[in-house]
């Protein structure tokens, strides 16, 4: 123990003698990063007008709290938080009848996950906005996120997976997101002893079919050894058509893994054609297996989500799929894996290695040509390291994780350990700037910066700890994201502000390319729930047995029916809350007492549904949540409820002596 | 005069009039465009949102159904683009002459139907609104800008009301020139 705290002493010592050579003798008795660290007058660079609108937008996961926050850059304001695979009281998501399907998986109903990558839809190798895909690593998910309305529109379940972490990167036009498993899991699951990981446990790699208008099926997965496959990214330009996946533990040990998956000198990227697999699908090749996982879309007329059981997949098994993949040798346990703009350079970033790997394309394909392998292993060409590496960016930092692109011929790579972001020049490997980061940067993230066309004015550095950056909040502190200005030579620090959650990943985008489209309201006349109220005047209560369904209506300021009678304890009463409010930013809420889930807020023409259990008699008291209107603190109502054998008959009304007909 | 008849028929093409409240919690402003024979918004929910706006105050939901004149103005109108091609047809300075001057009493009739309704709708308030202001009226301007309230209100012809407008200066032309030509 004691030795272990020597060492740890030795490395501070070192990061902090390596800080301040960065830092090129700016000493200063402030702390670092502080104001001192900024140059001239930033403070006007992320000033954005009262009234006026950021430039990009910015989708950021959020991690632990399984949920995407949306974000206005460069002021860093929080627009948004899009729940996707964690339920929402705030705006009953996973609590209302119409959401509940969307979190449905073969172990049931899951209400959380850790999302981390949020990917958006791209054409011709560009972010279109139409979509925003995450992925949710623990209980394996891909959700899309439609960008009209900014809600989750689709979750698809991952079979044959036991973490997907290696996903959803898009292909050039969004022909498939893909889902890499992390942790080998048994195929197909079973009870087996853990110590027969090497025997019995695979790595399943998935390529996600998006169609035209969004919906995702599986198109078809690939069965390779249980590595664990960490990241992603898709070919563009010439290397289009393939996907890469890195991977650690290649090893394939169950325990302690931090030691154990850390002795190989070498790790693998996994280059897949999936071209070359739609060829092997046609012409039948696949294996149609068993496997069980959920598939839920939520319909925007009906304002409901369906949730179905798959029961089969393709699998695809390299062995009897010559060309499929090939391994290409990466040092030491590489993390991201990012292609360039061209679509020329696979960025390796071996987060143990002491050099940055880049392999070319190129080269890799002429070394399939050779069939210069190294071997293979379960039927996959292994390629040879110097066959395919296209260049070493030398000794840039400690613990590269990530990699972007300007669009100018640089790549930005994020280092862990030596909390910090390196320029280096894309061909000449040459290191052109670094930046401190405050402190632990994991992702980062330029607008456009991994697909075809960077829009590279912003970076924005995704950070894991956080410290003294803010006012203290007790032992749980926020993570943190740092803008910088990357148009000139030298990277500028303008800005940090705190983050949702724990952001792995993140995209931006123009404004331009999303605002024209986001949706105001839901036309009233669109609305297909089977149980929407269209009109005050159809406004009812029904009684089926022990359920009674309200048709109620919500405009400015009341609800109808406000009184509602003859409901008895152990009834099973239905809210379906249509609103018929046809103006922008008009949702009404409704809360009612003693609901054991949540509240409803619903959208100008949308109906969803609170299910509340009457437990006691008494009279009960509901109410509009979202301040509405000069008269929202009126918008309230009561409901009776009375004994289990009471005669008090079902009424309902809205005003004195007005029935509701 | 032809041309009268022409410009009169694109009251079925264009609203004649519209009303605008400004707001800063409307940042896109609501219109409300009236037709000479419906009642219309820059969207959908254009009429419900003014209804809501105005309930607050106690004013009368304003139902398209229960305004007559969305009925028989249209019949007006037919009538005199048919008289109007009647008179080019006849070709007559008399006949130009007296379609003008029908057409000027019909339009200030219909402006001050339009007034009447405005003011029925501007006081004619109900006792239990909610918001109550002593001596205030709701009603907005004629023509031009006035302060309600919150909202600046904006009431200005649209471009059928333009073109009938035309129309009616077409007709005195046409008579002018018929008399000039004959000289």
């Amino acid at each position: 123990m004691k030795n272990l705290i020597g060492i740890s002493t030795i490395i501070a010592i070192i990061l902090a003698l390596g800080l301040g050579l960065s830092s090129c003798g700016n000493q200063s008795t402030e702390k670092p990063g502080g104001s001192s660290a900024l140059a001239g007058d930033v403070a006007s660079q992320v000033y954005v007008a009262p009234g006026e609108y950021d430039e990009f937008y910015g989708f950021f996961s959020g991690g632990f709290s399984g949920q995407v926050s949306v974000y206005g850059l460069p002021s860093g304001r929080l627009l948004k938080i899009i729940p996707v695979f964690s339920v929402d009281g705030e705006k009953g998501y996973g609590f209302n009848e119409e959401t509940k399907p969307l979190l449905e998986t073969s172990h049931g109903f899951v209400p959380w996950d850790d999302a981390h990558h949020p990917e958006l839809s791209q054409t011709n190798g560009e972010t279109d906005g139409r979509w925003l895909f995450i992925n949710g690593n623990n209980t394996p998910r891909v959700a899309r996120i439609d960008l009209t309305t900014f809600e989750t529109a689709e979750i698809i379940e991952i079979p044959n997976s036991g973490g997907n972490h290696s996903s959803p990167f898009t292909t050039e036009n969004t022909e498939y997101v893909v889902a890499g498993t992390r942790f080998g899991v048994p195929y197909p699951q079973k009870d087996v002893a853990i110590d027969s990981y090497a025997e019995n446990f695979k790595g399943m790699l998935t390529f996600i079919d998006v169609a035209e208008e969004g919906e995702m099926e599986i198109g078809f997965q690939v069965l390779l050894p249980a590595f664990d496959y960490d990241l992603a990214h898709s070919g563009k330009g010439a290397s289009h058509g393939w996907t890469f996946f890195t991977s650690y533990n290649t090893e394939e040990k169950s325990t302690l893994l931090e030691v154990n998956a850390s002795q190989n000198d070498k790790d693998f990227i996994a280059a897949v054609n999936w071209k070359k697999a739609e060829e092997y699908i046609k012409e039948g090749k696949f294996k149609e297996v068993p496997a069980r996982y959920a598939h839920n879309v939520y319909d925007e007329h009906t304002h409901m989500a369906t949730s179905t059981m798959k029961e089969t997949v393709k699998v695809l098994v390299p062995s009897e799929c010559p060309g499929l993949v090939y391994f290409l040798p990466t040092p030491k346990s590489p993390h991201g894996v990012d292609v360039d703009p061209t679509g020329e350079y696979i960025v390796g970033n071996g987060k143990l290695s002491a050099d940055l790997t880049v392999h070319s394309f190129t080269k890799m394909l002429a070394a399939i040509e050779n069939e210069a392998f190294d071997g293979e292993i379960d039927g996959v060409p292994v390629l040879k390291f110097e066959d395919v590496v296209g260049g070493v960016v030398k000794e840039p930092g400690l613990g590269p994780l990530h990699t972007e692109f300007d669009g100018k011929g640089n790549a930005y790579t994020t280092f862990f350990i030596s909390s910090e972001i390196v320029k280096w020049k894309v061909g000449t490997w040459e290191v052109l700037d670094r930046a401190p980061c405050y402190y632990s940067v994991g992702h980062l993230m330029i607008p456009g910066g991994d697909s075809k066309n960077p829009e590279g004015k912003y970076m924005v550095a995704l950070n894991k700890i956080t410290k003294d950056r803010y006012l203290p909040t007790g032992p749980e502190l926020c993570h943190s994201a740092q803008l910088y200005d990357i148009s000139g030579d030298k990277m500028k620090l303008l800005l940090d502000f705190p983050t949702v959650g724990e952001p792995h990943y993140a995209q931006g985008i123009s404004a331009g390319r999303i605002m024209p489209k986001s949706k105001k309201i839901y036309p009233i006349e669109e609305n297909k729930h089977p149980y929407r109220t269209m009109g005050e005047g159809k406004a009812r209560v029904e009684r089926e047995g022990n359920n009674v369904h309200i048709y109620m209506t919500s405009i400015r300021s009341h609800f109808a029916p406000d009184n509602i009678e003859g409901i008895k304890v152990g009834d099973k009463v239905y809210f379906h809350l249509t609103n018929l409010e046809q103006d922008w930013d008009v949702p009404h809420g409704l809360a009612v007492m003693g609901a054991n889930n949540a509240e409803l807020l619903v959208m100008p023409g949308q109906t969803e549904t609170l299910v509340w259990e009457p437990k006691q008699e008494g009279v009960y008291p509901f109410y509009c949540t979202d301040f509405c209107s000069a008269l929202h603190q009126e918008m309230q109502g009561y409901i009776r409820v009375s004994s289990r054998n009471s005669d008090i008959a079902l009424s309902w009304s809205l005003g004195e002596d007005e029935e509701v007909q | 005069m032809i041309l009268a008849a022409v410009f009169l028929s694109m009251l079925f093409l264009f609203p004649m009039w519209q009303i605008t409240l400004l707001a800063p919690q409307y940042p896109d402003g609501v219109t409300m465009y009236i037709w000479i024979n419906k009642l219309g918004g820059d969207s959908p929910g254009t009429l419900q949102n003014i209804n809501i706006l105005n309930h607050y105050v106690g004013m009368k939901y304003i139902e398209p159904d229960s305004i007559p004149e969305l009925k028989y103005f249209p019949k007006i109108i037919i009538a005199m683009i048919a008289l109007a091609i009647g008179a080019a047809i006849v070709n007559k300075r008399w006949a130009y002459l007296a379609w003008a001057i029908l057409f000027v009493v019909l339009a200030a009739a219909g402006v001050y139907d339009f007034y009447l309704w405005e003011y029925d709708y501007g006081h004619n308030l109900s006792d239990n609104a909610p918001i109550k202001i002593p001596g205030a009226s709701f009603q907005p301007p004629l023509l031009g800008t006035k302060m309600i309230l919150n909202f600046i209100a904006k009431s200005y012809p649209h471009t059928g009301g333009y073109f009938a407008g035309a129309a009616g200066g077409l007709a005195f032309i046409a008579w002018w020139l018929k008399g000039k030509i004959k000289n």
